[in-house]
């Protein structure tokens, strides 16, 4: 009898068990990497700028020429859609960081910092309806630690970040226009 | 004891039936079901317009936070890569199909994973119909 009463409060923590697992299942939802976010149209804003030309091709050779003086490396270019794509890769040491890893290796504990980050950005042109054409930037950031794990894969939304890049922009193909 | 050796020859059975299938196996990916996914990743527009089209899937992409890694005018084909703590890769690629429409079809890979579930590229295909002020319709 006791074995029976054992049996079932067994049986019933399974049940309970199985119940639990499809409730935590059943709340992971459906992937949304394909539905545009809340903020889609206030990056689009940020990310764009309008240009007041008509020469597509000069834009282009004018924002390669503003990744090479920021260091990137052009990786793909397609001019007859408007696509840039560059990338650097670059030190993401902090000095804090690495003052606490050294305070840590006195404790013989080998904590992980970052190590590398590589940033990626493509620059898209298309006609603007109001005439000129648009240029959207998106930048993506990676960062890898010395034991060689990815930390961080993102896209970049900050603001002052495509700020600069297009003011750095607006200043080459000024100088662009006036062939300085 | 009877029990035991029905085990252990259900055992090797497994694991000469497992053995059959190498990893290699992976490198075409292509059996009846690849039918099905085609479906699923394509749908029809009523435009015979590439270039437009194309530009239109870069920008609609951007959208959905991808960064472009390659265009191809030529060969009809975009790839880009989103990352969200996850990476989301896809290849998008314009075929024409008759004299007044062109396939545009999708594949994406969550890291190491395809996507195979109908889900997502439908709501990629809603989100690009929006773009297009076409109607995205589904292959025959």
């Amino acid at each position: 009898m006791d074995n029976f009463k054992i049996f079932r409060f067994e049986n019933k923590s399974f049940g309970l068990l199985i119940a639990i697992i499809l409730l935590i299942s059943g709340c992971a939802g459906k992937f949304d990497g394909f539905v545009l976010g809340e903020s889609f149209l206030a990056d689009r804003q940020i990310q764009t700028r309008k240009f007041s030309t008509d020469d597509e091709k000069a834009l282009l050779v004018a924002a390669s020429g503003v990744l090479q003086d920021m260091g990137y490396k052009l990786e793909e270019s397609e001019t007859k859609l408007g696509v840039l794509v560059a990338s650097k890769t670059r030190d993401a040491t902090k000095i804090a960081e690495v003052a606490i890893k050294v305070l840590y290796a006195f404790l013989l504990v080998n904590i992980p910092i970052d190590h590398i980050q590589t940033f990626k950005v493509s620059l898209i042109t298309s006609v603007s309806p109001n005439g000129g054409y648009l240029l959207r930037a998106t930048f993506q950031r990676t960062v890898i630690n010395d034991q060689n794990r990815v930390t961080l894969r993102a896209t970049i939304h900050d603001k002052e970040i495509y700020k600069d890049f297009f003011d750095k922009l607006s200043k080459s193909v000024f100088l662009e226009a006036q062939k300085i | 004891m009877p029990k035991l050796r029905s085990l252990f020859v259900l055992v090797i059975c497994f694991i000469f039936i497992s053995s059959c299938a190498n990893t290699s196996a992976r490198l075409l990916d292509s059996d009846e079901s690849a039918l099905k996914l085609r479906s699923i990743q394509s749908r029809v527009f009523d435009t015979t317009d590439t270039e437009t089209t194309l530009r239109t899937i870069i920008s609609t992409m951007q959208d959905l936070s991808f960064v472009i890694n390659k265009a191809d005018l030529e060969l009809g084909s975009i790839s880009g890569t989103k990352l969200k703590g996850y990476i989301l890769d896809m290849t998008v690629s314009v075929r024409p199909r008759g004299e007044n429409q062109l396939v545009v079809r999708a594949n994406a890979t969550l890291g190491i994973n395809p996507i195979v579930e109908p889900e997502p590229y439908q709501d990629f295909f809603t989100s690009l119909e929006k773009a297009m002020f076409l109607t995205a319709n589904q292959i025959d």
